[in-house]
């Protein structure tokens, strides 16, 4: 009988949970509403943990020092919201070329700009693949409840480290301020990923930017433990030096794509409900999805043939999935907080095969259930 | 021949280095090397991070631990490495551009703060690696490739900026006076706290052509001939200062640093749990 504490909290705090039960040890940040609760929690916590907790000048220094934090091999978190986010895009680049595991959490409120503080959006979506300049990796989790939540952010820690590059869990303000009953899993209930290390018979030989054979990352070293290796955001050699040589660039960039593109299975979260006999899917993530569950429901019980599709994992995509669906020629509706973002990945992917329909809202209330049930009865 | 210096703390495969002839980034290069050689650092425990720019180029001929960061974060990714080892003696090599400019606002806090960072400006008073725009540093009427007309901005002093900061070591050397510049940086790496060593480098590349200060050595002989140690011009005549600039230890104190107090409220409370 497992013995499991029940509590009432918030998504944010929960987020925090997931993160101490990851093996969080360093939290850099700067306050922001929505997602300040995360720092305070993170600030009150990690010590007791022999953690640390640092508040930075600004976003871009919460930013770099958690990646500083990683390096020196403590699993690093930080968390932000959306002009934040923004600022933290440059260092974000750098962890991804670089390969520094670490968890970057946007508790996204409507923009663009200072926007409407703070009320819910999902507007940070597209940044969150395409934010920093240049081609570069992407892992982006979204949670729709408090416990999903815990879960998420446990598990954004297990595919930084294992892919080491930065994994995002875009919460939303619906779901990072709201309330519910969570019960904690115990610590043998939580898988647990941490990155993988040289030995120190390899300290002579050890080629920081090497990926051994049948690994999928180079082995992470530690600052301090007797490697001398050399990091940078440059393009680099398996060494880690500068190179301004085509091929040796060309191998990174496509190496550190194809890590998180050959192993989309993986990655890849995802759930669906009333599939078999529909004719319409509702493609939902984030706080909308409670919603859009909740719209789906009432369409079933008027006779109207209607399924849904929870998107957890945002990037990379699952096109696999989608494909089947628009194969069935079921129509896919796509309801989110922002004038259509995520659509626009549905339709690439589904390049016609079915119909695609966006309900977006930027007035910062949630979606309700009768507005996403409106446009089903329309698009039906 | 490299001296004994050289091979046992450089990645002798990674030179020649990148820098233009006459540039004074390898001399305070070496100066840090042979300062961190004469304290005995162990070396697996010493990190070297740098930003972006010319002077940022140093960390990856060094044969450390070391951090090639963005433009002007070099000191807020080593505010991270240093507080999560604090065992890790974190210095950090940065420009007048990189660390005043755009990353200005990490100059002060990390100041503010008394963290443990040792941090080495070669300062050139010119953005080098972008081909020579004016930068905080350079001096009023000087020009530049954006300064045309000359450059009606005000010099920062960065010495003085980190001083009221909260830096508890400040000191000026320069690429010329080598043996003090070592000094100087060794005890900065020594205290236990924010140190910051302002060592003045020369761009004749840019700088200098763009400034007809003439060739490498006219400039190396100007830092001779305009640098007056601190010591020596509290006793000189006003007269005697003129288009003089102050070379030494601007201030050497202690004030409690940022990682042994965090460490402290970790033994209190993780104890208490």
């Amino acid at each position: 009988m497992k013995n499991r504490k029940v509590k009432l909290m918030q998504g944010n705090e929960a987020c925090v949970e997931g993160a101490l039960a990851a093996g969080m040890k360093f939290y850099a940040g700067y306050p922001i509403t929505p997602s300040t609760e995360i720092a305070e929690i993170c600030s009150q916590k990690l010590p007791l943990v022999g953690g640390k907790f640092i508040q930075m000048e600004d976003e871009i220094a919460g930013m770099a020092a958690t990646i500083g934090g990683s390096l020196a091999g403590l699993k690093s978190m930080t968390a932000t919201s959306g002009p934040g986010f923004s600022l933290k895009q440059e260092n974000i680049g750098y962890a991804a070329l670089a390969e520094v595991p670490c968890v970057i959490v946007d508790v996204q409120r409507a923009g663009p700009s200072t926007g409407l503080p703070t009320a819910p959006s999902q507007g940070d979506i597209m940044q969150a693949k395409w934010g920093t300049h240049g081609d570069h990796p992407v892992i982006a989790l979204s949670p729709t409840s408090v416990k999903e939540t815990f879960d998420l952010t446990v598990k954004c820690f297990n595919l930084s480290e294992k892919y080491r590059t930065p994994v995002m869990l875009m919460l939303d303000e619906i779901v990072g301020h709201m309330r519910e009953k969570i019960e904690i899993p115990e610590a043998d209930e939580i898988e647990i990923y941490d990155r993988k290390k040289p030995t120190q018979d390899e300290v002579d030989t050890y080629k920081a930017y090497r990926v051994n054979e049948g690994e999928i990352v180079p082995a992470m070293a530690s600052f301090g433990e007797g490697f001398h290796f050399h990091v940078t955001g440059l393009m680099h050699d398996e060494f880690g030096f500068p190179s301004n040589d085509a091929d040796t660039a060309d191998k990174l960039l496509r190496r550190i794509m194809n890590k998180i593109s050959d192993n989309v299975d993986d990655i890849v979260m995802f759930e669906e409900e009333f599939m078999e006999d529909a004719e319409m899917v509702v493609l939902a993530y984030g706080g909308t999805y409670r919603s859009a569950r909740s719209a789906v429901k009432k369409a079933r019980a008027m006779g109207l043939k209607v399924g849904l599709f929870k998107a957890i994992t945002i990037w990379p995509f699952r096109e696999k999935r989608v494909i089947e669906i628009a194969k069935d020629q079921k129509k896919i509706l796509v309801p989110e907080l922002n004038l259509g973002q995520y659509v626009l990945e549905v339709e690439r992917i589904v390049a016609g095969k079915t119909e695609v329909h966006s309900l977006g809202k930027v007035n910062g209330e949630a979606i309700t259930p009768d507005e996403i049930l409106a446009k089903i009865r329309e698009v039906l | 021949m490299s001296s004994q210096l050289i091979k046992n703390n450089f990645r002798m495969d990674r030179l020649p280095h990148i820098w233009c002839p006459g540039c004074g980034h390898g001399i305070i290069m070496r100066s840090m090397a042979q300062a961190i050689q004469n304290l005995g650092l162990d070396k697996q425990k010493v990190c070297i991070v740098s930003g972006i720019g010319c002077s940022s180029r140093a960390p990856g001929y060094m044969d450390f631990n070391t951090l090639h960061t963005t433009h002007g974060r070099a000191l807020a990714f080593a505010t991270g490495v240093k507080l999560a080892n604090p065992e890790l003696k974190v210095i950090v090599v940065t420009g007048d551009g990189d660390c005043s400019a755009i990353g200005g606002n990490h100059l002060i806090h990390t100041a503010r703060r008394n963290i443990d960072i040792t941090t080495i400006v070669f300062n050139n008073n010119i953005y080098g690696m972008t081909g020579g725009q004016y930068s905080p540093t350079t001096p009023t009427n000087d020009f530049g490739t954006t300064a045309p007309f000359g450059n009606i901005d005000k010099a920062f002093d960065i010495c003085k900026l980190v001083d009221g900061a909260g830096a508890t070591y400040v000191a000026r050397g320069t690429a010329y006076h080598v043996n003090q510049l070592t000094k100087i940086i060794e005890k900065a790496i020594s205290n236990i706290g924010f140190s910051l060593v302002d060592a003045i480098s020369i761009c004749p590349t840019y700088y200098g052509r763009k400034n007809k200060k003439g060739t490498a050595v006219q400039m190396m002989n100007y830092l001779k001939d305009s640098a007056v140690d601190t010591k020596v011009a509290e006793k000189l005549p006003p007269e005697k200062l003129e288009n003089k600039f102050f070379i030494g230890e601007f201030k050497n104190t202690t004030e409690p640093e940022y990682t042994e107090e965090y460490m402290k409220i970790i033994k209190k409370y993780q104890k208490e749990r």
